[in-house]
């Protein structure tokens, strides 16, 4: 028996431990098949080291709670198998990155939250409730791009992955924008021109550099990259129209 | 403030982009007889052609470059947007008053 384990392979696990960076602890847990990101911090959590904290709830890539950096790339870890990001039986798990970290692998996401209200999201109606629902084609152009935007997890990870927020904290970030982008084509919505105002105050979507990080660790495919560059572009016209 | 100087940004930019061909052509062609300072004032000095390009060339420099320069200096040296602004303003204006100056000067207003 005790000849098997030792033969078992192993994974050596790095962990982020604390608040500060650099701090880390190493943890060998048995290597399994369709062992996922997750699936190893749980394990060290409840078999090594029950002083761990860290963040989930669904594991099965909805609720957008897991995203960590895995070997220095912000991921959903619940949908990130270890098999696709170790790297020579190693894998190092942080914190996301551009927030402040409260202990361990659990960041303080207020700020990220915040800058979704600051960016225009809150959606006011038209429409009393004796009204009957708005009738919004699905082929309609604003319906497909509000569509192409929406099943955003809100998991932090293009936040994480985006440089313009790690050099300005007052950048609102990609999926705050994405959202606002959503809101501006939602037909239903009473003030579209407001969220154009808000999304491109202070450091709003203007000062995305279009490099494309937050679309490329996007764990559900979206391109907030898009959704910004859409509120540039109708923000500028507005502008130029003579209504900015 | 900010969606303003982004469209002023993306106009300069827009305005300087043929100036930018026409002044390395103009460079091309105006060394054909060989580079001295005297030939190349026998043809500025007085162009009503040389004069108000290059005058317009120097506006468009010294609005956009201030308003990318701010923006560098808000997100790499996290300074705040109204010292940002305060500095990028200042050095806008002194870019103008080089560039005008400049242009008077080749132009021949100055001698």
């Amino acid at each position: 028996m005790e000849a098997t384990e030792t033969a078992q392979r192993t994974l050596t696990v790095r962990i982020a431990r604390g608040t500060e960076e650099g701090n880390f602890a190493t943890y060998e847990v048995p290597w399994r098949e369709n062992q996922t990101v997750l699936d190893v911090v749980t394990e060290v959590q409840r078999r090594l080291d029950s002083t761990l904290s860290y963040r989930f709830a669904c594991r099965v890539g909805v609720c957008g709670s897991c995203a960590m950096t895995v070997n220095g790339k912000p991921r959903w870890t619940c949908r990130t198998h270890v098999s696709r990001v170790q790297e020579d039986g190693v894998i190092v798990i942080e914190p996301l990155r551009n927030m402040p970290r409260i202990k361990d692998l659990v960041v303080d996401m207020a700020e990220f939250f915040d800058k979704w209200k600051k960016a225009g999201n809150t959606f006011v109606g038209t429409a009393t409730r004796h009204d009957p629902p708005a009738a919004v084609s699905p082929t309609s152009k604003k319906r497909k791009m509000a569509d192409a935007a929406i099943e955003c997890i809100n998991c932090g990870v293009c936040y994480a992955a985006c440089d313009v927020v790690s050099w300005d904290k007052d950048y609102l970030g990609p999926a705050a924008l994405n959202r606002a982008w959503t809101l501006f084509n939602d037909e239903r919505h009473a003030d579209p021109k407001d969220v154009l105002k808000k999304a491109t105050s202070g450091s709003g979507c203007n000062a995305c550099h279009t490099q494309g990080n937050c679309m490329t660790h996007c764990p559900v495919s979206l391109s907030p990259t898009g959704s910004i560059a859409g509120l540039k572009k109708n923000a500028l016209l507005q502008f130029l129209k003579g209504g900015g | 403030m900010e969606q303003p100087l982004f469209a002023l940004q993306r106009l300069s930019a827009m305005v300087m982009a043929p100036f930018v061909l026409v002044h390395l052509a103009v460079i091309l062609y105006a060394v054909r007889g060989g580079l001295t300072a005297a030939e190349i004032l026998s043809r500025t000095q007085g162009s009503w052609l040389w004069i108000p390009f290059y005058s317009l060339f120097v506006v468009s420099v010294a609005v956009h470059v201030p308003i990318g320069l701010r923006n560098i200096l808000i997100e790499w040296a996290r300074l705040s947007r109204g010292a940002s602004s305060v500095f990028c303003l200042l050095f806008g204006l002194l870019l103008l008053w080089m560039g005008l100056r400049a242009v008077a000067a080749v132009g021949g207003f100055l001698s």
